[in-house]
This record gives C-alpha cells, structure tokens and sequence, in this order.
C-alpha cells in the first residue's frame, strides 16, 4: 500500500504492529493510549489474531511473556502508571532473553498523574524497567509516520537480539492525526527453534525459557553474556536524525514531541541569525552518545528540550563528558513547551554559551 | 444545504465530525439567531467542541458540553443541559455526536425525543483516506454499528475525505467516487463535500454544495515548514 492515509499515532502503531506479523496482542485499558486496544479489538478477530483485555496490567505483561516463549510476535501498550506496574514482567522478559515490543504512551506523573502528554518515563525507559542489570532498547518517534516505522524495526530488533523492546511515545505522538505510508517492505523471519517452547512433538529436547539461575557464577555468566550483546547493539543501532547542524553554534537535543516544537524554534532562531541546530536521538538507549560528543568539539552550548524535571539533560551531560554548558529547557505534568520557550533558551544560550 | 432544527454528525472515530460540527455552527450563525452546538462525546478526552469554546462565543454559539469536557477529568459524561437543545424548539442545533458505535451509543437516549420531533438530519461523515474506511464496503459497515448502537438511521452524507495538511486537490476530486458509492449502496444523498479553505477556490466550480472549513484549533506541535 503506497497510497497515503490518514491515521492517529496510536491507530498507526497498532496497524504496523499488525504488518510486522503481531498477532498477540494483550492489553487494559488506560489513557491516552487506548486507541491501541481499541483498533486491535476491532483488527485481531479478522486476521486471526488474538485481542484480549487482561485484568490487569501485570497480567497482561505476563501474557506476552507467554507468547513471546511460544516464538511469536507479541505486544503490549499502555501509558506510564501503566507500565510501572509492568515493570517486574520488563525485567523477567530481559531475564530470558524473550523479544516483545512494549509500547509507552506517556503522560504526566508522578503517581495517577494526569492525562497529558510527558516525557516523564525517560529513566524509567532507559535505566531501570525493573530490577536487575538489563537494558530495552527505546525507541522515541517524533512523527506519526515514525511511529509506524519504529514499530516495524521494532519488532525486527526484538527478535534480532532476543530482547524486549520499548517505544517511548507520548500522549500527543499517540493522539495526533497525520499522513502516513504503510509500506513497509518483507517482514523478516528469525529462527527460533533453539530456543522457543513451541512444542517439541516427540522430536527433540525441551526447551527452557527462564530467568532463574540460582547459582551465582552461573547467573553472571548470562549476565556478561547478555552485556557482550548490548555492546553489539550500541555499536551497531543506534540512530539519530540531525537539523540544521552544519553551521551549528549551539546544539538543542530534543526526542519526540520536543523535538517537533524544537524544530519550529530552530527554523525562527535562523531567521534572527541564530546557529543553532538539533540533533535528535532515535534510540534513547542505545543513545548517540558519538554524534554529541562530536558536537560538543563545535557548539558552545547544548540545550535539552524535554517534557519532564531533566531527565535526557543527564544523557547529554554524560555523552559529553560535560565539556560544554548543557541548559535545560522544560516543561512537565502535561504541558508542552512552546516555541517561544525554546527560543528563550536558544537566546540564553547564546549569551551565556561562553567560548568555544 | 438546508438545514433541519437539529444536525447530528457522526462516523467512524477521527473522520473529522467536531470540526465540522463547528463550521456548521458558525455557518448557521449567519442566518439564524439562536444557535446552539452539543458534544455529545463520552469517549474520547481529547480534542472536544470545548476546543473551540472562544472561537464559538465569540459568535454567540451557546456551547452544550459535559462539564468534564476539556478538564482533563477522563470522565465519560453527557452534559447536564443536553435535553434543553430538545425542548427548545427556537434553537438551531448541531450536536456532535462521538465517534464509531461506541460513540454513538450515548445518543440512543435522546433517540426518542427525535423521532417525536422529526426535524434533523443525522449525517455520516466520511473519509476515504482513513485506513479503516477506504471503500464503500467498510464506511457502510461503520455506518451500521453506529445505527445499531444508537437506534436512529442516517439521512445523508457528508464527504470529508482528507489527508490533514497535505491534502490537496487532487486527494479531494478522488474522493468523489468514494462518496458517490457510499450514497448508491445506502441510497443516501451526499449533502456536502467539506474542504480547507485554501482548496475552496480550485475546488468551488468542480463539486457541488461544496463547503470550505476552517482548522480552527492550532497545536503548538504542527511542524510549521515541511521538511522535503
């Protein structure tokens, strides 16, 4: 289908889902990302694929736990109190190398929170899903189109690396209307037979999903062994998309929604004869830790863009080594920071930058 | 188009309803004296008829809506002045209605109150560029549940067929077929065609009852320059 449609950010991961080859799709109810639930509610019983509203989220992290064992493409969505309540099955997940894709939409917090988009889940994604040494790979789309995409390779870096996935959206990726293209290519098929508990039929030896290791020189070793690969992902997936940069004296980093509102203040800043660019991180983690570092030889100053209390600011300090003045330009609990914002910090920076 | 006491817009979720809901307000502002819009939505917190709430007063459009509407209170609720569009009969009045079956469902209960009164029209709105409704077949399919879930049948439709700012010309005049088709098999009448203002003038001479719309709530997020 080449043909463009209009689609919602959450009804358009839910189709790329769908063409990525999900067929599991377990779920309850929360907003801002019901749609999700409610365009597979309608879309799996037509496909033969399975819909079902758990009675609970932990109940329904667990599911995909379950088929995500049996080899097969599962997912899960919710919105940030959501996905705390997640947050053991994300572990257990990471523990057995199962590949699934978990969807954030997120909104305001702490606690219940608000409806209102966030970014607020930023640590939560890409430190501690739960306890344990583990990491998700994250991805964070800024466009609805990028949702679809990012769903799509989602699901291809899951089983790529047997490994849970998270897209990081936001209640206002999740709600805003936009064209987009599902053409998307071959789905491509990995080989799960060593490991999926699919059914032996008299044939071969069981196989055994699980995260118990009860003596501890065995547990580390699958411990360094699943860091042997996250080296490979961070050596070999990360991405990242630049704006404006060739010139750039001062370098905002924004994800997702930031990033859109960002873009707008670098287009104004030009025009007042401001060099600033963006770069914005696709993967949160893996995070582009190089392209910043980079940067931080050129720009005099960075500015995170974020819609939580300074949360990527932190990635950006690290990846840089702090060599250069990182402001923070924010807004939290469902607001979103507006161009004019960032353009007040844009202007502060380039005050205050200092020398290169 | 003519307008009966009480427009009703429905259809499949997103297809454009609450924004024409308030076009049509505005429109039948210039001709009547009172004018009255309802948001009859009880299932999605966002982008409400309470978007609009400055834009509709400052044409004397009295509002009806769900005090939870727009308070970030994910509270599904109809609005306690609901039956006032129903008693007085001097109001012209949209309502809009939620989207798909689930949407409609709230409306069943004043279903009675319109058909004893028999003057609205409930008009299907449609889009041929959202995924779930790209043929006749399925808008037709949505268009049932919705008269399933709300006990009232449809009496026209509405084409908004659009792929947000990157609709053009072009994307409208492939629609008309779409439409036509959706009237043939409901043997409904396509009452209007609706269109960006900026497309009216190319569109105006090759559509008929065509009607220009205004976006009237901006997001702060829309990328302002395209990025090609």
């Amino acid at each position: 289908m080449a043909e463009k449609v209009l689609m919602k950010g959450n009804e358009a991961l839910a189709e790329a889902a769908i063409m990525a080859g999900c067929r599991h799709y377990f779920g309850y109810p929360i907003t801002p990302q019901t749609e999700i639930a409610a365009y597979m509610a309608k879309r799996m019983p037509k496909i033969g694929g399975t819909f079902l509203q758990a009675e609970s989220e932990i109940a329904a992290i667990n599911m995909v736990y379950g088929a995500a064992a049996a080899g097969k493409r599962a997912m899960t969505s919710s919105s940030s109190p959501g996905i705390a309540l997640k947050s053991e099955g994300l572990s257990y997940l990471a523990g057995s190398d199962l590949p699934a894709l978990i969807i954030n939409v997120q909104r305001g917090g702490p606690g219940l929170g608000g409806i209102q988009p966030s970014q607020s889940d930023y640590f939560h994604a890409t430190r501690g899903a739960g306890h344990g040494d583990f990491h998700m790979i994250v991805l964070a789309p800024a466009s609805v189109q990028e949702m679809v995409d990012l769903t799509f390779k989602g699901f291809d870096l899951a089983d790529k690396y047997r490994s849970p996935v998270m897209l990081l959206s936001d209640g206002t990726m999740g709600q805003m209307m936009e064209p987009v293209s599902l053409d998307m290519g071959e789905v491509k098929e990995y080989d799960k037979s060593s490991w999926a508990t699919n059914g032996t039929k008299c044939e071969r030896e069981h196989n055994v999903v699980n995260s118990l290791f009860i003596q501890p020189d065995e547990l580390e070793r699958y411990n360094f062994e699943r860091y042997e690969r996250y080296a490979h992902i961070e050596a070999n997936e990360v991405m990242y998309s630049e704006y404006c940069m060739d010139d750039a004296e001062i370098c905002i980093v924004a994800y997702g929604v930031a990033a859109r509102v960002s873009q707008n203040a670098v287009d104004k800043a030009r025009e007042q004869g401001i060099k600033v660019g963006m770069i914005r991180p696709i993967t949160l983690w893996p995070f582009p830790k190089a392209v910043l570092n980079a940067a931080a030889d050129k720009v005099k100053a960075f500015i995170s863009v974020e819609l939580s209390m300074g949360q990527l600011i932190e990635d950006v300090q690290l990846a840089t080594s702090c060599k250069k003045p990182v402001l923070l330009c924010n807004r939290t609990g469902g607001m979103i920071p507006t161009t004019e914002d960032v353009l007040a910090s844009i202007n502060k920076a380039n005050s205050v930058g200092g020398d290169k | 188009m003519e307008f009966k006491r009480i427009t009703l817009f429905c259809g499949h979720y997103g297809s454009g309803k609450t924004n024409i809901a308030v076009n049509c307000a505005i429109k039948l502002k210039k001709d009547y004296k009172k004018v009255a819009i309802a948001d009859l939505d009880i299932v999605n917190p966002y982008f409400r008829t309470k978007d609009s709430e400055k834009t509709l007063e400052a044409h004397s459009i009295k509002l009806i809506s769900s005090e939870y509407a727009g308070s970030n209170v994910d509270v599904p609720a109809l609005p306690s002045q609901a039956y006032s569009l129903f008693d007085n009969k001097e109001l012209k009045a949209v309502i809009d209605v939620g989207g798909d079956d689930r949407g409609a469902l709230a409306l069943g209960r004043y279903a009675p109150l319109l058909k004893e009164e028999n003057d609205y029209d409930m008009l299907l709105v449609i889009n041929k560029f959202r995924p779930l409704t790209p043929d006749a077949e399925s808008t037709v399919e949505v268009m049932r549940e919705i008269e399933q879930a709300c006990g009232i049948q449809f009496t026209g439709i509405v084409n908004n067929s659009n792929l947000g700012d990157e609709t053009c010309a072009q994307d409208v005049l492939s629609s008309i077929d779409y439409a036509r088709e959706v009237a043939e098999v409901t043997n409904l009448p396509v009452k209007m065609t609706t269109v960006r203002e900026e497309l009216y003038g190319e569109l105006s001479d090759k559509i008929d009852n065509l009607m220009p719309i205004r976006l009237y709530v901006k997001q702060s997020w829309t990328i302002q320059e395209e990025k090609h």
